[in-house]
Formats: structure tokens, sequence, C-alpha cells
């Protein structure tokens, strides 16, 4: 058998990160919003059924880009953490810290591991609070570190320039219209500055809405209310004067999570 | 590399092992300890002291299913608790009444929510309400032990199915057997009475309100003749819960309109004792 060549540990740990950042980059952005009622997701993701954004728990939701079999393993790890501390202890109990740490350990692990391939995900998890000083937001890149974020945040493809985009647009009390909009307009940005059209049908929007009376405060934004949100509901006069209140209806209407 | 290898905080294995979207399957692989059956059971002489709930009923109207419970615990011949709620909801569009062992129904309805809630979240759609049934009759068989010791806990479920747009209510046996109820059922040790009062009361047109009086009179014809059975407790308010189950959803009703429909049947009782007279043909 023959010697392997030596590869140093930086070089080795810089192979990995390097190839785990090439994977994210090939996928489209999440971005996640804070506005005046909670935390709103836009995800540009054409497929209905294989969410990029998910519910975790009550107040916790969970987002990420990459390679779907891995966030997929690790969102389920994440429900069947949050429901077994929920079960042993109390619904109050599970939080996104916690949630946020137990990712971080693993991607930790699993990134650090000779033996494993790096994972080629970045997650957020969010956390909705009683008041708008409560919402938590947590960056986790692929490789076990742990970022507090607040206000507007993008993981995934051109993540930066996003970023820089919604940090000059982004004000924490925004509507949940003009959030979704913002939100829109940052994803469309392509990477040599130029702007791409997207539609209501490109689009996954979810969002943590503390005015919600149930106990779980995740809920998708679907077909015709995302396309009322964003404006391209021109068919009929009445539905955009309603479009402010339309919120608080559909927010009542019940569980209709899918 | 890795520093600490026997215990890193990350996920274990179970955890991000994919295939089951059940939690109780979750459970029994990570955790067995936790789930209700899986105790072993220690050798006892003669009948456990516990609280008990008794008597639930539940029946369908033009719109969906309503489902009651009266608020007595009792343990042996004493009141254990006086305002226990007995009627839970499961998910958006189902609710399970219990009677039976309070202390283990309360812990299996709590893994039965759980159990629908994180299929929903890992499948991304809800279960169809027989496959919510059916869990439910799994849940009640690994009882099966506890029951043979006299720790029963027989559950009643009512949702709205949203495939067929109607209220359907299943009723279950110690050994987790299960059968679909057309128009109305009881449980408990006032089932008896209950199911005969719904028998001449219950029609199938009723409003949500008129099937909502149906349920507290059965209930209240229960503890006229049930001693375990909790008859509507005017001097201190509490009364029978009811939940409303249609295509909007599962509604607890609040206690202002609880209150109002009891005083109103309680009025009627005062005139006739025995509560309203059908027809005779």
């Amino acid at each position: 058998m023959s010697t392997p060549f030596y590869v140093s540990p930086q070089q080795a740990m810089a192979d990995r990160a390097e190839y785990a950042r090439k994977g994210i980059a090939r996928g489209r952005s999440v971005v996640v919003l804070q506005y005046a009622d909670g935390i709103v997701f836009v995800a540009e993701n054409p497929s209905r059924s294989l969410h990029k954004i998910s519910e975790i728990y009550d107040r916790i939701a969970f987002a990420a880009v990459g390679k779907y079999n891995e966030f997929e393993n690790l969102r389920i790890g994440g429900v069947r953490y949050a429901d077994l501390r929920g079960f042993t202890y109390d619904r109050a109990d599970v939080t996104a810290r916690g949630l946020a740490n137990v990712y971080a350990q693993t991607l930790g692990t699993i990134f650090s591991s000779a033996a494993e391939k790096p994972y080629e995900v970045e997650l957020i998890v969010a956390e909705v609070g009683p008041a708008p000083e409560d919402d938590q937001i947590y960056r986790l890149p692929h490789d076990g570190s742990i970022v507090d974020e607040h206000g507007s945040l993008a993981v995934g493809g051109n993540s930066d320039q996003i970023n820089s985009f919604l940090e000059q647009r982004h004000r924490d009390d925004m509507t949940l219209a003009e959030a979704v909009k913002l939100g829109k307009e940052s994803l469309a940005r392509d990477n040599n500055g130029g702007e791409r059209e997207l539609t209501a049908d490109q689009l996954e929007v979810a969002l943590l809405d503390r005015s919600r009376v149930q106990q779980r405060k995740f809920k998708r934004v679907l077909g015709p209310q995302l396309r009322r949100l964003l404006g391209e509901d021109s068919s009929s006069g009445g539905s955009s004067a309603t479009s402010g209140s339309g919120e608080s209806d559909s927010s009542s209407e019940g569980d209709a999570e899918e | 590399m890795e520093a600490n290898t026997r215990d890193t905080g990350r996920l274990p294995a179970a955890f991000l092992t994919p295939g089951s979207s059940s939690f109780m399957d979750f459970l029994s692989d990570h955790a067995p300890d936790v789930l209700p059956g899986n105790r072993p059971l220690p050798a006892v002489e003669g009948a456990v002291q516990a609280p008990h709930g008794t008597t639930i009923v539940a029946a369908t109207y033009a719109g969906g299913v309503v489902l009651a419970g009266d608020r007595r615990a009792t343990m042996g011949n004493v009141i254990a608790q006086r305002d226990i709620e007995k009627v839970f909801p499961a998910d958006e569009f189902s609710a399970v009444g219990i009677a039976g062992t309070a202390g283990l129904a309360v812990e299996m309805v709590k893994l039965f929510q759980l159990e629908l809630e994180h299929f929903e979240k890992v499948e991304g759609s809800a279960l169809s309400l027989e496959g919510k049934a059916n869990r439910l009759s799994t849940m009640i068989r690994s009882n099966l032990g506890m029951a043979l010791q006299g720790l029963a806990v027989v559950p009643v479920f009512a949702g709205y199915d949203v495939d067929r747009e109607k209220g359907r209510i299943f009723s279950y046996d110690v050994t987790g057997g299960r059968s679909e109820e057309v128009g109305f059922t009881a449980v408990g040790s006032g089932s008896v009475f209950a199911r005969g009062s719904l028998k001449k009361l219950h029609r199938d047109d009723l409003t949500e309100e008129q099937v909502a009086t149906v349920a507290l009179q059965a209930l209240y014809d229960a503890a006229d003749d049930d001693s375990a059975t909790g008859g509507p407790d005017m001097a201190r308010r509490i009364y029978p819960t009811l939940t409303v189950i249609s295509d909007e959803g599962c509604r607890k009703l609040p206690e202002d309109e609880v209150s109002g429909l009891v005083r109103a049947m309680h009025e009627g009782r005062l005139e006739q004792p025995n509560g309203p007279k059908a027809p005779l043909s």
C-alpha cells in the first residue's frame, strides 16, 4: 500500500469548507425578514411539495438551502427533537436556541469528522416571541458555527448581494405585504446586478405570525393570498381594497397548513 | 478529528434515521421507556384506586359533530375532581373525549395529539380521519395490560371528515376494537342513560345549537341516574364542556355560550324534571 500524501489540517478543512460552500452556492436563496407581526420567510422554490421552509414547533420554523436530502434529514431530526422535548417537559420549554445548538453540534461534528462528507446546507432557525424584541433568528452555516441575526437575512446562492440589498431597505415595522414584496424583489436580483421577474408561482412563502390565536404560529401563504400580498391579483378591484384585513381573516381561518 | 467521540452533542442516530413519520415509532426506537404501553406492570391484588373520568357523549349534526363531557372524576365513592376536562382537541379537525382512568387517559391524549401533529409536520399533510382513528386504536391496545388490572381507558373519537364533508364518530372498547357510530354515541359510567336520552332526542337535521342542547340533555339524564356523572353545578358555575367540530375546525364553546344553553335547559327541567318528551309515534 502506498503512503498517502501529507495534507495539512488547515488545507483539509479549507477544502471541506470550499466543497460545502460551492454546494450551497448552487442553490437558490431564502430570505428571512422580521415584520410588525412576526417573521416572514420567502424562498424561490418552484416546487409545491418539496419545501425549503417548514414548521418545527409552536413558535419555531426552519428554512434551509443546499442539498435537499441533507436538510430534510436535519429538519425531521429537529421535529423529533422538539416534539420529544415538548412531550417530556412542556411545550414552552422548546426553544429555538436549544434547537439551534443541537443543529450546530450536529453540523460541526459532521463537518470535522473525516469519515463523513460535509453537509452542503445552510440553515435558519427562527422563533417568534410575544413581542418583536423577543424574536430570535439563528443562522447555521455548514461548519457548525451559529450566528444570531436580527432584522433581515439571506442564505444561499448570491446571499451577499441580497443581504446588502435588504440591509438598505428593511425596517422592523414593515407590514406583511411590504415584507413579502421586499423579499421577492431581493430574490429577483441576480449575480451581475440585473433583475429577473419572479411571480407568486415561483415563490414559497411562510410566516410565524405572533397575532395568530392558535398555539401553532406557523402558516404557509399560498396561491390567492400570496398573489394578493404581492399585488399581482388585478382581476378584482375589491380584493386589493380588503388586502389589509384579508391577512387577519386568513390567520383566523384555521390551520389549513397544506 | 473528533475531540469527543462518545458524546458530541449532535443529534443521536435515531433522530436522523429516515423512514417513519410516526412519533410513537420514533419513541419506541429511541426512548421506549417513555411510551405508556412499555412499562412493566406490578402485580396488584384487587382494584387500584385512581380517579376515573365518567361520561362523554358525541352526536353529529348537519354541519359536523359535537363532543360533550361532564366535569366529574370519581375515586370509588369520593368525587376526586369536580372540574376535570375530558374532551381535548386532537388536531384541527378532530377531538377526543375520554372515559376511564384519568391519569392514563390524559397521557394517552397528549401522545395522540403529538402523534397527529408530528405526522403532519414531517409529511406536510394531515392523516386521514380513518388513519387517525386507527392510530388511536393502536394506542388503546397498548394499554391492554393496564386495562386488565382495572385501569382502562376508553375514548370516543370524533372529527370532521374533510373528504366526505361530514362529522364522524368512532367508539372503542378496551382491546382497541374500533367501530364507527352513526348519529351518536356515549361512553363511561353514565353512558347507558345518556344513550337512552340521545336515542329519543337526536335527529340528523339538527343545527349546531340544537345538537349542543341535545348533548347537554343527555348528560343531564346521565347525571340524573348515575352517581359518578356530574350534572351542571349551578352554584360553582361548572358546566359540561362542549366541543364543536365542523368544516371550520375544532372549537370549544366559550363558557358564556355554554352557560346560556345550560340555563335554558335547566329552566325547562324546572317545569319538566324528566326533560323534553318525545312524541309517541
